[in-house]
């Protein structure tokens, strides 16, 4: 049968049916979409998970970083991360300081991978996607090197990347099944 | 009409809704005077020039009267260094019932509007499934669709109203505070449609949504609420999506924070956890008092908010108005909203349009007689779960006001004397 006389086939049956057609519709795919497969998507698919899981081949330290930080980066977040407006600021910050605390990615951000997932897909925010994946390891570790959390010499990698225990690792409460 | 015909319910004014129904105060949209319904004798009603030679013909496209007023949403300054980064909002106080247009339908881009040509667009679902799948805008158009009315609200919404770092109450409008929340009827297909056909890994308890924009923007939704009532938008308000909400598809969860929705919709992939992105860690997560911070506050809190009279309204007679405005629940319908027109001392409870408005805007209205004095005007929704819209006290002693969204406290309008309206922390 055809995917045209399936969507039909679903079609009549909700016009004989009284009842909602969402059983029906479960009952029997329409089945458009085309198969594909997780290597056709290596290229697509951008995210890295706090387990690791995404992360691309490739590695970068610090050291190495700091070229591309300051050539692609610094505009916005200064040369250190300081920032250039109140979004920008990269390092500092105390979640126990008194008053509203400078949530930062040393401070607040809760996984070294999110750093990675995010300037892969959206840094830097004039040209994004444009540094390549390697870049990517090297300002994701130049950025946890201003923090302080890693020295200038780790590597990272897909596999070291996800061991980072970031400072703020505990900090967050899921509220997903808060009634 | 007569003031002791009135009766009232509440103090400093407050009029029985039963009022709106009945022919009492018909036609009630703006003050009405009780001399204005005494008879001007010097009144000679005339055929106006428009009904006396026809005007233009049909058109492609329709436009708001030239003397509707020139209202628009209220886009923020571009900020350079975070280009097509920004929002804007939608013109509450002009607007009635409880549909958005789309044109007026609120914003919140995180990198600009992509331009997508949708013979290109994909949506692929991948991860924990038995067969990946891709799926072009043409294969999407021919399933099974359903039309549903839902709200939208960012969760920055009302963030104004916290008062962080003392700061004061902004003297600001309807829009200008709250204008981040909007109403359409979406269509699409539900999602768990297209997750089935994939087939769901039961190791799977979140889905990935990511859009195709230029910040590729992704949100994790836990996967008993994908599987729920989510569905995968193509139409608003009958035409397909704008650009601006999303163009060609966008993910529509309903009840819950903005940014969940994701626009521009192109990648659905399964895991065993959430991703943990950008935009739920460093960002829409509220830090508390104890500095531990709550992450995927998913539904939007139970929120009223009269937009007539509201923030820079000025009231220009004594007499009577009809006080309205919007009420919301991320966890169901609204069932009752209640007004008071002294800062909370006494309530009476407004007349609602549509109790049964699931996750969606319910308007509510109440006569009011102004004689003059000062007032402070409030609302206070109860949704179809009982939970009651704190007030702004009320709130921030419940969570503090170190976490910047989420705001759904009760707003509080002051009118002076004079008739002049403002936002004032009550």
């Amino acid at each position: 049968m055809s995917s045209r006389n399936k969507l039909i086939g679903v079609i009549v049956a909700i016009a004989l049916s009284h009842t909602s057609f969402f059983p029906l519709a479960q009952a029997q795919n329409v089945g458009l979409g085309t198969p594909i497969s997780e290597s056709q998507l290596a290229d697509f698919d951008l995210i890295a998970g706090p387990d690791g899981n995404g992360l691309p081949v490739g590695s970068g330290t610090a050291l190495q970083g700091k070229e591309v930080f300051e050539a692609q980066c610094a505009v916005c977040h200064a040369l250190n991360g300081e920032g250039t407006s109140g979004n920008t600021v990269l390092v500092g910050g105390d979640m126990h300081s008194e008053g509203t605390p400078l949530r930062t990615v040393g401070s607040y951000w809760p996984y070294a991978s999110t750093v990675f997932d995010f300037i892969r897909r959206a840094m830097p925010a004039t040209a994004p996607k444009s540094l390549s994946d390697v870049e990517v390891y090297q300002v994701t570790a130049y950025v946890l090197y201003l923090n302080g959390i890693i020295d200038q010499y780790k590597v990272l990698n897909s596999e070291t990347l996800a061991e980072i225990d970031m400072p703020n690792k505990d900090g967050f409460i899921d509220h997903s099944q808060a009634q | 009409m007569t003031d002791q015909e009135l009766e009232t319910v509440a103090g400093n004014g407050l009029i029985n809704r039963r009022h709106l129904l009945g022919l009492g105060l018909a036609g009630m949209g703006v003050a009405v005077a009780n001399s204005a319904l005494a008879a001007d004798a010097g009144m000679r009603l005339e055929i106006p020039a428009w009904s006396k030679s026809p005007g233009p013909g049909a058109s492609g496209y329709g436009g708001r009267s030239s003397y509707a007023g020139q209202f628009q949403r209220m886009a923020g300054n571009p900020n350079p260094i975070y280009p097509g980064g920004g929002a804007s909002r939608s013109p509450l106080q002009h607007l009635q019932g409880t549909i958005t247009p789309n044109g007026l339908h609120f914003e919140r881009h995180h990198a600009g509007i992509p331009d997508i040509d949708p013979s290109r667009h994909k949506l692929v679902i991948n991860g924990l499934v038995r067969q990946p799948l891709v799926f072009s805008y043409e294969d999407l158009l021919k399933y099974p669709m359903v039309s549903k009315i839902y709200f939208l609200e960012c969760s920055g919404n009302s963030g104004a109203l916290w008062g962080a770092n003392g700061a004061d109450a902004p003297d600001g409008t309807a829009q200008s505070i709250h204008g981040l929340v909007s109403c359409a009827e979406w269509t699409g297909i539900p999602l768990s449609t297209l997750l089935d056909e994939a087939g769901v890994d039961p190791q799977a308890q979140w889905i990935s949504a990511v859009g195709a924009d230029a910040a590729s923007m992704g949100r994790s939704v836990p996967m008993d609420r994908a599987m729920d009532d989510v569905m995968v938008a193509l139409y608003q308000n009958g035409e397909p999506v704008r650009p601006g909400q999303g163009y060609p598809m966008r993910l529509l969860v309903p009840g819950c924070e903005g940014n969940i929705s994701v626009k521009w919709l192109t990648q659905i992939k399964l895991t065993r956890a959430a991703s943990q992105f950008r935009d739920e860690t460093s960002k829409y997560t509220d830090t508390q008092p104890d500095r531990l911070s709550r992450q995927f506050t998913l539904p939007m809190g139970t929120k009223s908010l009269i937009t007539s009279p509201s923030g820079q309204m000025s009231l220009h007679r004594q007499g009577l108005y009809q006080i309205n405005g919007i009420a919301w629940s991320g966890r169901g319908s609204i069932r009752r909203v209640e007004v008071s027109a002294d800062g909370g001392q006494t309530w009476a409870d407004a007349l609602l349009d549509d109790q049964h408005a699931h996750k969606a805007l319910a308007r509510f209205r109440i006569p009011w007689q102004w004689t003059g004095g000062s007032a402070i005007l409030q609302s206070r929704a109860t949704d179809s779960q009982g939970n009651v819209q704190p007030t702004r006290t009320g709130l921030i002693n419940e969570v503090g006001i170190l976490g910047r969204y989420h705001f759904h406290g009760i707003q509080s309008w002051s009118v002076n004397s004079a008739g002049k309206v403002r936002n004032v922390f009550a």
